[in-house]
């Protein structure tokens, strides 16, 4: 069977495999459809977590990022995952002992101020967006590349999908369609691995064989692989570090705040049926979490490798001189998926000292030695670029693997997609039918139109998710860091505040959270713009880029929390103590008996 | 909050403190701030603070959240405040 056939075929069973279950798990209450009926034992959450956060970034760009970054890119795999900490031992069970369907609702009742669960509830619908809108993208991407169909195409079908599982079923229907995806996904992510893995190092487990000895060599892959880098002008693999110490501290904190209360992460515990079992299905779904990215850091430095040893055939076994004169690989002479990549723009070679061989190395180094090589073998530039996020997606293809296997890294992109997408869109049409409509503008709503409400709203946002990604305004990508900056200096301090400090009221929480906020949107729009439209960024007016200790803007949430704290902290001093009954509240979040199936009452 | 309460609630605190602990130790300690140090020492072919970051502090994080659970709900019990 061709591999185009193969695809087809692979992408065609994951698909009804999803329909089918949205068929049958469809919500009937708003409980099934907010909280899935609150019946969801802690795996099968877990489970279901694990999908709703792995996103198209997870799966595609992360391990091609680490590929790149070297040692540095361990912010994003210890700073998404060491988020779950945070949330099972500060969030999780405290909000489920609450026991209502939103994370507005509980700052608002909290903060007994309906001022609070509004900012709230814009807090939520911008990080939401955001990041709903890169993974329609990522859809229509991943549907464009390997079905063939053009980007737009691949956007419509993506919505339609979800629209079917996510607006019938609700959370119900999106909790086992999540199940499903998990499995499809993990399977692509570590088949590849497993084969790579056993051929280059003979291990057939990645996460030994990063650390194991070449096939027939009694050196390291990292050893190996640092010495190739580092002589090709890199920095070395291993330490290469972002930017500085300091900020792949902050970064690496701010990641892990953010990952602890992104909304649609959290909302995921309002689902199980105990206190007891949020906190276990936390580990639960970081077990399920660990398992891609703990495979990711392997996946990285072996396709680094083979990148490298595809260019210079020899490098790895034979100790060939990279500067040698036909050690590189003709350009006329370069593997089909070279020319196949070469299609989609994502991977370019520019024969600069026209000598037909690919260049590929640091034209730019600060090292001596490697200048000094190069320039003595004539080299007039890198002649090679690599976009990071193909590192996965070709990684198949560069190991030369069977068919099938490229066929279910397709259907893995899609379900990492499609899986996060309806989350997003869940935590989106909740706040907006339960927290706005229910909420704000008409408290006497009946359940039934409450669920209308919730499916509409669910509708419309599919539709809007849609159509700003097939026209991305142009700001997509940098506005992950702007979810998750929002994530981190509004909601996680808000929420937290709300569980730890029974004094905390209103006038901190709100002053906080829009402290917080504002100052952290600050730094990110002085570098990106201001909504990101191109030209109006200010950076001169703070001092230059990354003028706050050398901080990155991506990095900047864990300086937003931490301004949150303070302001919070400060007004509260100066403002009257919240009622008796709201302390009365704390003290019963605190304790799990009596924890009852999760509702919607105001 | 009576007594006991407040003993539950010290009880509870006191645990997250010894678990924060160790999640800063292994990600930020190993991983970041004395990772130099760290990849001084070799766990197969893997400079140990590199391994930290990057495979580590991950599997730590897994065992953390499990003996958290297990923990509360002992501290549950002792204060009589589980469910059912």
């Amino acid at each position: 069977m061709d591999l185009q056939t193969t695809i087809y075929l692979v992408v065609g069973l994951s698909f009804s495999l999803y329909i089918g279950i949205a068929f049958w798990a469809r919500a009937g209450s708003t409980s099934e459809f907010y909280v899935a009926g609150g019946g969801v034992g802690p795996r099968i959450n877990g489970m279901a977590t694990a999908a709703d956060w792995m996103s198209a970034a997870s799966f595609i760009s992360m391990a091609g990022l680490i590929s790149n970054m070297g040692y540095g890119g361990g912010l994003f795999l210890m700073g998404w995952t060491g988020g779950y900490v945070l949330l099972a031992l500060l969030l999780a069970p405290y909000l489920r002992k609450f026991g209502k369907f939103t994370v507005p609702q509980f700052i608002g009742d909290r903060f007994y101020s309906k001022s609070a669960s509004t900012v709230a509830v814009l807090c939520l619908l911008t990080a939401s967006l955001t990041y709903v809108i890169g993974q329609m993208t990522g859809v229509g991407v991943a549907f464009s590349r390997f079905l063939g169909v053009s980007s737009e195409t691949g956007i419509y079908v993506g919505m339609g999908i979800v629209f079917m599982y996510a607006v019938m079923g609700g959370m119900k229907g999106i909790t086992y369609t999540q199940v499903a995806q998990y499995v499809v996904l993990i399977f692509a992510y570590t088949v590849p691995a497993i084969f790579i893995s056993m051929h280059l190092t003979g291990n057939p487990i990645p996460q030994l064989g990063l650390g194991s000895n070449l096939v027939g060599s009694d050196v390291s892959l990292l050893q190996k692989l640092d010495s190739i880098v580092v002589d090709l002008g890199f920095g070395q693999y291993t330490t290469t570090t972002a930017g500085s110490t300091l900020n792949m501290f902050v970064y690496t904190l701010s990641l892990m705040i953010g990952t602890a209360g992104l909304p649609h992460v959290i909302m995921r515990f309002f689902t199980v049926p105990t206190v007891k079992d949020a906190r276990s299905s936390a580990g639960w779904a970081l077990v399920f979490i660990a398992i891609l990215y703990t495979t990711a850091p392997a996946v990285a430095g072996m396709a680094k490798m083979n990148l490298l040893r595809t260019i210079t055939p020899g490098v790895v076994t034979q100790n060939t001189d990279v500067y040698a004169a036909d050690s590189a690989i003709e350009y006329a002479h370069r593997p089909d998926w070279m020319q196949r990549w070469e299609k989609t723009g994502l991977l370019k070679f520019e024969d600069k000292n026209g000598d037909g061989r690919i260049q590929y190395y640091n034209d730019k180094t600060t090292n001596e030695v490697a200048k000094a090589k190069a320039d003595a073998a004539g080299w007039k530039g890198n002649e090679l670029t690599v976009n990071a996020d193909i590192i996965v997606l070709a990684n198949p293809e560069i190991a030369l693997l069977p068919n099938w296997v490229i066929a279910l890294v397709a259907a893995g992109g899609l379900a990492a997609a499609l899986s996060t997408a309806a989350g997003l869109l869940l935590a989106i049409s909740s706040a907006i039918s339960h927290d706005l409509v229910k909420g704000v503008f008409n408290p006497n709503i009946s359940e039934k139109g409450e669920l209308m409400a919730g499916k509409v709203a669910m509708a419309v946002s599919i539709v809007v998710a849609g159509y700003l990604g097939l026209n991305p305004p142009g700001f997509a990508a940098g506005t992950v860091a702007l979810a998750f900056g929002i994530a981190a200096s509004s909601l996680f301090p808000a929420i937290m505040m709300g569980i730890f400090s029974k004094k905390m009221n209103k006038e901190g929480a709100i002053a906080g959270m829009l402290a917080g906020l504002s100052i952290t949107l600050f730094y990110v729009f002085a570098h990106k713009g201001i909504f990101f439209i191109k030209g109006t960024d200010f950076l001169p007016m703070i001092g230059g880029a990354n003028s706050f200790f050398g901080i990155t803007p991506e990095a900047f949430g864990a300086v937003g929390a931490l301004v949150n704290f303070i302001v919070a902290f400060t007004v509260d001093r100066f403002t009257p103590e919240p009622p008796e009954h709201i302390q009365h509240l704390v003290e019963a979040v605190r304790t799990p008996r009596g924890a009852k199936a999760v509702d919607g009452a105001h | 909050m009576d007594k006991s309460g407040e003993a539950y609630w010290k009880a509870t605190l006191g645990l997250l403190t010894k678990i924060l602990l160790v999640w800063f130790l292994v990600s930020f300690g190993a991983g970041i701030l004395f990772v130099d140090l760290f990849n001084k020492i070799h766990l197969g072919g893997y400079p140990l603070g590199f391994w930290f970051a990057q495979q580590g502090s991950i599997y730590v994080f897994v065992a953390l959240i499990f003996i958290y659970a297990k923990k509360m709900n002992d501290i549950d019990r002792k204060f009589d405040v589980h469910e059912d």
